[in-house]
């Protein structure tokens, strides 16, 4: 399972990647949306990967141990947020570049071509 | 230590009140310049209750030690605190005078104080996925700040920036996934405590060789540099001018940080790659500047040949060289800063930054040739300016490590960073007014503008003056690095939980 896991944070950033490098700018927005998954992915499996119980004490818990580590879920919720913010002012931003240069591709507006 | 959440709360707080008043400019540029005033007299105060071994730290929300969020004040994060809230006074006033309207009632103040908030919770943060927090709050004000006006180049310029930083903030949030889960704990004092007990392994140096390409990002040191180049000369200068004084010196200070406490005691494994990377950033930086004629860019490239400099200071790792890296990253958020300013009255007066354009400005305007020649000789490290100490104080370091090859790289940097300047100075005040120039835009100057481009260049000036009385703060700041073991003593020791 672990492996399975690794293989498919690992598959996220390689999309990733590939679509940061392409010319349009609305892959490299997907691009970076892939990003962001990937690492959400990995910082959930932080914690561990376990089929422990919820950390959630009432009192008759008799090992605090077993509990599973509820701070990744904290944590990812922060980074998606985040990411959802990212996110939505990078479309505004390529909608807007669209529109004020009329195309998505970028090496249409590399230096010489002012 | 209350005190201690002031420099949030109340950017935070100014943030709430402009968007109150978002229609009436004059009730903003108050609040701006009152705001930014009160985070002066805080810094100030917090300077104050520094002691050679007290180190302020605050719980948030009350919560123990490793498991809240910590807030730390040594005299790094203090000096810090008082120099980006010295500059940002004369950066509000200068954009009062320097920036249309339009781009005011958009937000521009609003978002001034947004960067300064996440400026300075990443200064006093004692906690990695706070200081992401932070480092995102930053992020998003300096997006829409470097967007705002939605100009053609702007957005250009942006794009490059936005994907630049996000591949950092996504590499800083796995870097921390992977630093929790070796040692299951967030806090930097504890993350310092339990590497030092246990020794380092393989999988927690490549989440801290990840922590430092994130941060080399953000600081654009080589080879991450080329966003900034590409993103910064676009907009209104004064906003440029923000952002080269406090973003990448933002990364440097939590790469000093970081490697204070994470990855000094590891030194023959990472000193050489500081080392090779500070050297590249500054030879890169400089030789394209070299090739630049538009002052803007030309500016934006000695960004990244003086991070060098500081990056140079921290793989020192020394007293002197720390001292000096700190020294340093103060004077450049100084001199940088009031160069930008100068280089915009230059456009303001002349109607170009690019140099083919300019010219005889000494003869019609020996004020403004005044205002830029103080920062440039103090970016070039002329004495009696603060870059020459800065740079002394680095040069003494790096021969006392007996570090040759990176202490002569520096030396030449710092003659080719002279070459630049003398450029500059050569092209658009020496040399007579051009017959193709373009006409002046007619709008009179603004006295706001030259008032807040005079007062930074009076700092830069101050700054260089007052070294003998000031660097007594600065060593004992490096002091205090160079121990983190006080770091750590400060945030745990003093409240550490009760474990049952």
């Amino acid at each position: 399972m672990n492996l399975i896991i690794a293989v498919l944070i690992g598959l996220l950033y390689a999309t990733g990647a590939y679509l940061l490098l392409r010319r349009s700018i609305v892959k490299l927005v997907l691009g970076i949306l892939f990003l962001s998954y990937a690492t959400n992915l990995l910082l959930f499996f932080t914690g561990g990967l376990s089929l422990m119980s919820p950390a959630f004490d009432d009192g008759s818990y008799p090992d605090l141990s077993q509990l599973s580590d509820p701070l990744p879920q904290a944590l990812i919720l922060t980074a998606i947020v985040i990411g959802f913010g990212l996110a939505a002012f990078s479309m505004v931003l390529i909608y807007r570049f669209f529109k004020e240069t009329g195309t998505v591709d970028l090496d249409e507006l590399s230096d010489n071509k002012k | 230590m209350m005190i201690l959440f002031l420099p949030i709360l109340i950017p935070l707080l100014t943030i709430i009140l402009l968007l109150i008043v978002r229609k009436k400019l004059a009730y903003q540029h108050i609040l701006s310049v009152l705001s930014v005033v009160a985070q002066l007299i805080v810094a100030l105060s917090i300077f104050n209750k520094l002691g050679e071994s007290t180190i302020l730290v605050a719980q948030a929300g009350g919560w123990p030690a490793p498991f809240g969020i910590s807030f730390l004040a040594d005299y790094t994060a203090t000096i810090l605190l008082i120099a980006v809230a010295l500059l940002a006074l004369p950066i509000v006033i200068y954009s009062i005078g320097f920036i249309d309207k339009v781009r005011q009632q958009g937000g521009l103040f609003v978002l001034y104080q947004g960067l300064i908030l996440g400026v300075n919770g990443a200064f006093l943060t004692a906690d990695i996925f706070n200081l992401y927090v932070w480092f995102e709050v930053m992020l998003i004000s300096s997006f829409v700040l470097i967007t705002l006006g939605a100009a053609k180049q702007q957005l250009r310029g942006s794009v490059k920036y936005l994907v630049m930083n996000l591949l950092g903030s996504s590499l800083f949030v796995a870097a921390i996934g992977l630093t929790y889960s070796q040692l299951g704990t967030l806090n930097m004092a504890d993350i310092a405590d339990k590497i030092m007990k246990q020794g380092s392994t393989p999988l927690l140096n490549s989440a801290i060789m990840l922590f430092f390409i994130a941060f080399g990002i953000k600081a654009a040191v080589f080879p991450f540099f080329f966003w900034l180049p590409a993103s910064y000369p676009t907009p209104p200068i004064a906003i440029t001018a923000f952002f080269g004084a406090t973003l990448t010196k933002v990364g440097v200070y939590v790469m000093l940080r970081f490697y204070s406490l994470f990855a000094n005691m590891d030194e023959a494994f990472w000193q050489p790659i500081i080392f090779i990377v500070a050297g590249l950033t500054m030879l890169f930086g400089v030789l394209m500047a070299a090739s630049s004629y538009d002052i803007r860019k030309i500016l934006s490239f000695h960004i990244i040949s003086q991070i060098g400099y500081m990056l140079m200071g921290i793989g020192l790792f020394s007293l002197i060289g720390l001292a000096g890296a700190l020294f340093f990253i103060v004077h450049n958020m100084f001199s940088k800063t009031a160069a930008f300013m100068a280089a915009g009255l230059i456009k303001r007066f002349k109607g170009s930054y690019d140099l083919n354009m300019l010219g005889g400005l000494y003869k019609s305007k020996p004020i403004l040739a005044f205002l830029f020649l103080i920062p440039a000789l103090s970016l070039a490290g002329i004495p009696p300016t603060s870059g020459f100490f800065g740079k002394l104080f680095l040069v003494m370091g790096g021969f006392q490590s007996g570090e040759w090859l990176i202490t002569i790289v520096a030396i030449v940097v710092s003659i080719l960073t002279l070459f630049s300047m003398i450029k500059i100075w050569n092209e658009a005040v020496w040399k007579p007014a051009e017959e193709k120039a373009v006409e002046p835009s007619n709008q009179k100057l603004n006295p706001l503008i030259i008032a807040a481009s005079f007062a930074m260049t009076v700092f830069t000036l101050f700054l260089g003056l007052t070294v003998f009385w000031t660097f007594d703060s600065f060593t004992e700041a490096a002091a205090q690095l160079l121990n983190p073991q006080l770091y750590i003593d400060a945030v745990l020791n003093n409240n550490r939980p009760a474990l049952n």
